[in-house]
């Protein structure tokens, strides 16, 4: 299935990628490729299968809801381009 | 000594013929002289490596340490390291400084290992070639003109090329046992949840597991005696006692049952690499094993089917790469938007784009059922494909690759030819077994591997097959010219 222009561009705008218009030939092409390996699976009958939710059948383990970390915010924003007063320094998000 | 395996260098240093300083210190020469042409190493740590040598020189010493006590080792640079750069091989984590350790990494360390650097790797494990990372490509030691495998190819050229005995990996569609076999070593996947994948960088969490590459299946043995085992850390880690599994590296294979999958020996199989497995099977034979036909009649499926649920864990996995609390940023945007967007575009590789854009595709509003639900009913199918097997054999035999290491930049502009060279490999992790790849011939003067499948939690199986045959053959005492000079 080849995918189009404008599903690419969909796809990278979900993705919050910026594609720039050089790029998106390429995309489109490789992209068509992959999708057209993986819908191979579309011809197989799994009408009485039930999906793997856990490759080995295990439970999601459970803990008690008791505090196990100190606050290490220092150490953590040492990784951070722009912190300030303990906090995240982003671009403006409200006008 | 040329490429002594872990138990030899733990004899010299039991016995005083050799300290951890003049391995590491000799380890340290050796990537000095031959790192340039291969690019094994990502970060390398001279300093802190001498330190730990001389500490455990001193245990040593003292009377104090285990088998690994002073062996230098390298980590693949996924693994978070406190006092290291951790990459992941992407220009996103070039200057990221994890807060703390990776499980294996502390429990390496706990064990007494030194670690001598962070070895390079396709850019977060998306890639069989080494071609994917963010600082260059890796040669493989047997011919510098090829590939040594991905994703962990800087581990695995780093032991094939002498420089360590045993590097850490992880396996997520075959990138431990895939390099291991492109470059002539042993490489060992536990089971999924063996081993802790806390402070491992997921890429597909389902799927991720971490292993080693190693010379022989005992060295394997040892590093995993040390690595696995519950981690509170890790929500899918497995809640069961591990196993001494140098206990029965040396039980007897008479009267134990092989599985050979046909479609295991297809059209796309090398003629040179097939006859080298087949030969290995024989091996097994003469120590009393015996062969039997089986099917893993899904198996074509595994590759659709693994490029649709890891890209899809990927896409979701790496949306935390937004430029905020680590990692690369773009600076000067306008607005925060535009900010995730070039941050992401300028810090990712094209490979890593291409899977999160696959997966975010087949997460999408109305392509859901048709892709991820259809792909985890097959994955079903597959591992019960697995299962049946077992009931009748203790382990499955094949092929590791389709061929011997490829050429550099030759599949590298088409996705889909370098996606199918783990055909054999990948659906092992799609159902979360244990496998490990050893040397058993070569093609055109290249390493073939033997991949070894056992059933889930059967690591003791595939450890003692391995190690049998590795009695018998002296396939991974081959090192390559590189090795030696």
């Amino acid at each position: 299935m080849a995918l189009s222009k404008s599903d690419v561009e969909h796809i990278a705008h979900l993705a919050r990628l910026e594609v720039s218009d050089d790029e998106v030939a390429d995309y489109v092409d490789k992209l068509s490729s992959i999708i057209d390996l993986v819908a191979r699976l579309g011809e197989l009958d799994t009408s009485n299968v039930l999906p793997m939710a856990h490759p080995l059948d295990m439970n999601q383990r459970l803990r008690p809801d008791a505090v196990t970390e100190i606050n290490r915010r220092d150490l953590y924003q040492r990784n951070a381009q722009a912190v300030g007063s303990g906090f995240y320094r982003v671009p403006r998000v409200i006008e | 000594m040329q490429r002594p395996t872990i138990i030899e260098i733990a004899a010299a240093l039991r016995d005083g013929s050799v300290t951890s300083r003049e391995l590491t210190e000799a380890a340290l020469a050796r990537i000095d002289a031959g790192d340039g042409i291969l690019n094994a190493f990502i970060t390398v740590t001279g300093e802190s490596a001498l330190a730990a040598a001389d500490a455990a020189d001193a245990a040593i010493a003292a009377g104090k340490g285990g088998p690994l006590t002073g062996v230098p080792i390298a980590h693949k640079d996924i693994f978070c390291t406190r006092d290291i750069l951790t990459t992941c091989g992407s220009k996103m984590l070039g200057n990221f400084r994890s807060p703390y350790d990776a499980t294996v990494v502390g429990n390496l360390a706990a064990a007494g290992v030194v670690v001598i650097g962070k070895t390079n790797m396709d850019e977060f494990a998306m890639g069989s070639s080494n071609e994917t990372s963010f600082f260059g490509p890796v040669a493989n030691p047997w011919d510098t003109s090829r590939s040594p495998g991905g994703s962990s190819g800087g581990s695995a050229a780093a032991v094939a090329a002498g420089f360590v005995a045993a590097a850490t990996g992880t396996d997520t569609g075959g990138s431990i046992r895939q390099p291991a076999a492109l470059t002539g070593i042993t490489g060992f996947k536990p089971t999924y949840g063996r081993v802790s994948r806390y402070g491992m960088i997921a890429f597909a969490s389902s799927l991720d597991q971490a292993g080693v590459l190693t010379l022989t299946a005992e060295d394997a043995a040892l590093l995993m005696q040390a690595m696995a085992g519950f981690d509170p850390r890790d929500s899918t880690s497995a809640d069961r006692p591990v196993p001494e599994y140098a206990a029965t590296l040396d039980a007897s294979l008479q009267g134990k049952r092989i599985g050979i999958p046909a479609e295991f020996f297809d059209d796309g199989l090398e003629a040179g690499s097939e006859a080298c497995v087949r030969e290995a099977i024989t091996v097994f034979e003469a120590l009393g094993a015996t062969t039997e036909a089986v099917s893993l009649p899904h198996i074509d499926a595994s590759v659709p089917t693994y490029y649709i649920v890891a890209p899809a864990e990927c896409s979701s996995n790496l949306s935390r790469f937004d430029g905020v609390r680590f990692g690369h940023r773009h600076e000067g945007s306008r607005d925060l938007e535009e900010m995730y967007k070039l941050t992401r575009k300028e810090g990712f590789g094209a490979e890593v784009k291409r899977r999160i854009m696959t997966g975010t595709y087949v997460l999408s509003a109305g392509y859901y059922d048709a892709y991820y639900l259809q792909a985890q009913k097959v994955r079903q199918l597959i591992a019960d494909d697995f299962r049946r097997c077992f009931e009748s054999v203790d382990i499955i035999a094949g092929p590791t690759t389709p061929t011997p290491a490829f050429r550099l930049g030759e599949k590298v502009d088409d996705p889909v030819q370098m996606y199918l060279n783990d055909i054999y490999t990948i659906g092992v992790n799609l159902a979360g077994l244990p496998g490990i790849s050893v040397p058993c011939g070569f093609s055109d003067d290249l390493p073939v591997g033997l991949q070894l499948i056992g059933p889930a939690f059967g690591e003791q199986a595939v450890l003692n097959f391995a190690h049998r045959y590795q009695q018998q053959t002296n396939w991974h005492r081959m090192a390559p010219a590189f090795a030696a000079e």
